[in-house]
């Protein structure tokens, strides 16, 4: 339990009932929860080690609730922790004692589509998979695809700017996003964007994007759909050294393929998933990929014969290139249950740290020496067409000291990946996780930069402040 | 006008620093070729990128390109087609419409957010602009974002430089995310529709499993001499499929003549830099972006308060209007129409004197000017850099 949370304001937790009575006054009893039994549903996310009871929920059902609760809480100097459906895996959605959690769920109706401009009108609390299913019937999607896609909201996909597996062609949250409601810290309602492309002044909706629920509240969002490709196929390659592998990444993309997904597992990876989900994943090799095509079947399969020449010179041992649905579905079963899978052999804290690809080999070398030095193992899975890699470093809770040491494993690759020229997160979020991890990529200057930028919005820190910038040398307002 | 032209990031650090020092105000800039872009502003000195040039990491299996923001578009786009690479975003060259000369630079593309038709698939170029070095105008030298595609590491500052033309900060470093040029590119050709009959056949080809990478339609006073334009890129055998099977699905376009080599690329070319209507540098040009099917509305209700000439890239989503320089240069009646039918709308060519007198970008809701200006004075506390150049006092 290394992560410190800021010591809580005794003087708003000592006014808690009259913090309650206000809240009571703005919205439904049964958008309000204050016992403790109900508030425990909410003391935690995806960042499971840590927890913290707020002073209460509150579930707003429309965008001027949220506003007249953002005023109450300002008037009053309450903290607010914005919450989607707290999937959050860096601790993004975790409350403090002092503060209230804003929960946007309730609001999830669709508000519009329209199919001729490729836009979706939502409430933020729609899950990701929901917008998806709500234009499936004209053959549209929406392409950012976190695997929490069915219980993660849009909310918390803007807060973060959530990637997915199919990014190197989509493209993540900011490059899908047209257009937000946001209720800032004094309950001031602003539209950013809309249904049309790019900003007519600062790209503020750019900015909102992966703001880490520090700026405002989102309550709703316009997002760009797109019709889906009318099929898609992967192929799975494995490889005995490491290397290949990487080699064979780099060759596809040089020679002018940009595959919808290219996933890489290593062994360790591929043995805990091959033993839950049965995908017929090869067992005695080091390295595999998944390379998924999009097209036609006649374009799939010219773009799958490119890729498997191209993979030739450096030697898989085992080549499938998927014949059916069901073949196709095995495949991606494997890789889609890696965190599942996981979990039933071990604890486990997933990195979400960046690298460039070339240092791959490298990186896994490396990662494999600092977890081994903790006496600790590590499953690789791998965003390879874009370097986001999710080592998952498997621990024992049981164990005393081993939840520690697989934090500061987690924090020593974290460090390596700023080291070979990445980043310490791709897409899950600084949260409290990474929260002091911040120095190693940016210097004084930078963070001072990013922080005068977030007092713009919430000068006395009551947005999700305990998040993102480290605690010691935060600017006062 | 003193000109100013650091060598290296620290040498601009401390040219600002010396200015916010003493309140110079100051232009930025790289070779000057949009120079008459935005409003026209009254400064102490000039500080240019164009000392700052070259390519400083190119990695083409990880599609990423940096280079210093100096370094000429040209040469930029050169050492990435030594690699059969492109910036996805086809940025524009200002140059034709402008009538200027010079080599535009790779830090104003990044700075002004500039893109081109293929927008519509690949995004802008701030959707392909993952890192950024400038300078602050507190002199101080900032990073953000990386060389690294997928990276939500703190706030994304990197968004902001984009399109904020030089009132936050000098930029020294630009990263992008590259792309594979495709091995073919097609384009089918559709005479004689009207505007909304065009933009909605442009709606339904976006609306395809296709990945359509340009979507324009060029009006003419007559109708017949009208054309619509849908492009695909990609490999032979793929590009010949989906140009079928548009042709199939278009209702009218089994005839649609495919535009192909030479003839082609430089039709894109005029879409791209609005050289459809640059021919009359008289004439002010507008630069408007709202939803795809409204547009025609859109236009059409400007040209019933003004006389005006228009065109459509992005499948109708954006809107380039050309009007009389007289009065406001149709400021009020585009004005009215983006309130009307959303968006918003940029002034991009006029004379200084209009530039002067009416908005040049869309005006902001006070609580969202009051964000701009707050982000402004964060940046640029002194208020040295570009002052004016956007917003009246920001």
């Amino acid at each position: 339990m290394s992560i410190a949370f800021p010591k809580p304001d005794e003087a708003v937790l000592a006014r808690r009932a009259e913090i309650v009575a206000g809240l009571q006054r703005l919205v439904a009893p049964e958008a309000l929860i204050v016992t403790e039994d109900e508030r425990r549903a909410f003391e935690t996310d995806g960042l499971t080690a840590y927890r913290q009871m707020p002073l209460a929920v509150v579930l707003p059902s429309s965008t001027q609730e949220v506003s007249a609760i953002m005023r109450f809480c300002h008037q009053n100097g309450v903290k607010v922790v914005p919450r989607g459906a707290g999937t959050s895996l860096c601790g993004g959605a975790i409350p403090q004692a002092d503060a209230i959690v804003l929960g946007v769920s309730k609001m999830n109706r669709v508000l519009d589509v329209n199919f001729a401009n490729r836009t979706a009108h939502v409430e933020a609390g729609i899950t990701n998979l929901g917008i998806s299913q709500a234009v499936s019937y004209e053959g549209f999607f929406y392409a950012p695809d976190p695997s929490s896609q069915l219980a993660c909201t849009i909310a918390g996909n803007i807060a973060m700017n959530s990637g997915g597996a199919h990014c190197l062609k989509y493209g993540v949250t900011t490059n899908n996003l047209l257009g937000v409601t946001l209720v800032l810290l004094d309950g001031t309602v602003v539209q950013l964007g809309g249904d049309h492309l790019d900003s007519g002044g600062y790209d503020l909706l750019g900015l909102i994007c992966g703001s880490e629920g520090q700026l405002g509240i989102v309550t709703e969002a316009v997002v760009r759909i797109l019709r889906a490709a009318e099929g898609a196929r992967p192929a799975l390659f494995g490889f005995e050294r490491v290397e290949d592998a990487g080699a064979c990444v780099a060759a596809i993309i040089g020679a002018g393929i940009i595959p919808v997904a290219l996933e890489y597992m290593d062994k360790p990876a591929i043995q805990i998933c091959e033993a839950f989900a049965h995908a017929g994943y090869p067992l005695d090799v080091e390295a595999m990929l998944i390379v998924e095509v999009e097209g036609s079947d006649q374009e799939i399969d010219d773009m799958l014969r490119r890729i498997v020449a191209i993979a030739e010179p450096f030697r898989p041992k085992t080549l499938k290139v998927s014949q059916s649905e069901a073949e196709s579905t095995a495949i991606w079963k494997g890789r889609k249950s890696a965190f599942g899978a996981t979990g039933r052999v071990a604890d486990y804290i997933c990195m979400d740290g960046t690298i460039p690809t070339g240092q791959l080999p490298y990186v896994l070398k490396r990662i494999d020496e600092i977890v081994k030095s903790y006496g600790l193992g590590v499953a690789n899975v791998f965003h390879a067409g874009d370097g986001n890699l999710h080592p998952l470093v498997m621990f024992n809770t049981n164990v005393p000291g081993e939840m520690e040491k697989a934090e500061k494993a987690g924090e020593d690759i974290l460090r390596l990946c700023v080291e070979v020229g990445g980043c310490l997160t791709g897409e899950h979020g600084v949260g409290i996780e990474k929260r002091d991890l911040m120095t190693c990529q940016f210097n004084e200057a930078d963070l001072a930069q990013q922080m005068r930028v977030r007092g713009v919005f919430d000068p006395g820190w009551l947005l999700n402040p305990a998040k993102v910038f480290p605690l010691d040398g935060r600017l006062a307002a | 006008m003193t000109l100013l032209t650091p060598r290296d990031e620290q040498d601009a650090s401390s040219i600002i620093l010396d200015a916010a020092a003493k309140g110079t105000l100051l232009s930025l800039s790289g070779n000057g070729t949009k120079a008459a872009m935005g409003r026209p502003n009254q400064t102490d000195a000039s500080i240019s990128s164009a000392a700052l040039s070259g390519v400083t990491l190119y990695e083409p299996a990880e599609l990423v390109i940096s280079a210093r923001s100096g370094t000429p578009v040209s040469e930029v786009v050169r050492t990435l087609a030594e690699k059969g690479q492109e910036l996805p975003f086809e940025p524009m060259d200002y140059r034709p419409l402008l009538g200027s000369r010079g080599e535009p630079t790779i830090g104003a593309v990044a700075a002004m957010n500039i893109s081109g038709p293929r927008r519509i698939m690949a995004g802008a170029a701030r959707d392909s602009l993952i890192g950024v070095r400038f300078v602050n105008g507190r002199g101080e030298a900032i990073k953000s974002g990386g060389r690294v595609m997928k990276n939500v590491t703190g706030l994304d500052l990197v968004k902001l430089m984009s399109g904020s033309w030089g009132t936050l900060g000098f930029l020294t470093e630009v990263t992008f995310k590259v792309l594979p040029k495709p091995e073919r590119m097609s384009t089918l050709l559709m005479r004689g529709l009207d505007d909304r009959a065009a933009i909605e056949a442009l709606s339904q080809a976006l609306g395809s499993p296709f990945d359509i990478t340009g979507a324009a339609h060029l009006p003419s006073p007559d109708r017949q001499g009208a054309r619509t334009l849908i492009r695909l890129e990609g490999f032979r055998l793929s590009v010949d499929y989906r140009l079928n099977e548009l042709r199939r699905l278009l209702p009218g376009f089994e005839a649609a003549d495919i535009l192909e080599g030479r003839g082609a690329d430089a039709l894109w070319q005029s879409v791209r830099d609005a050289a459809v209507l640059s021919g009359n540098g008289e004439r002010a040009i507008w630069r408007v972006s709202t939803a795809p099917t409204r547009g025609p509305d859109l236009a059409a209700h400007v040209a019933r308060a003004i006389d005006a000439q228009w065109f459509y890239d992005w499948g109708g989503g954006l809107v380039w209007i050309s009007t009389s320089v007289n009065g406001d240069a149709g400021a009020s009646a585009i004005r009215s129409a983006t309130l009307a039918f959303g968006g918003h709308a940029t002034l991009v060519r006029a004379p200084a004197e209009i530039r002067a007198q009416v908005d040049v970008f869309e005006p902001q809701a006070d609580p969202v000017m009051a964000l701009t200006r707050g982000i402004k004075a964060s940046f640029d506390p002194a208020g040295i850099l570009n002052p004016g150049r956007m917003y009246a006092g920001l």
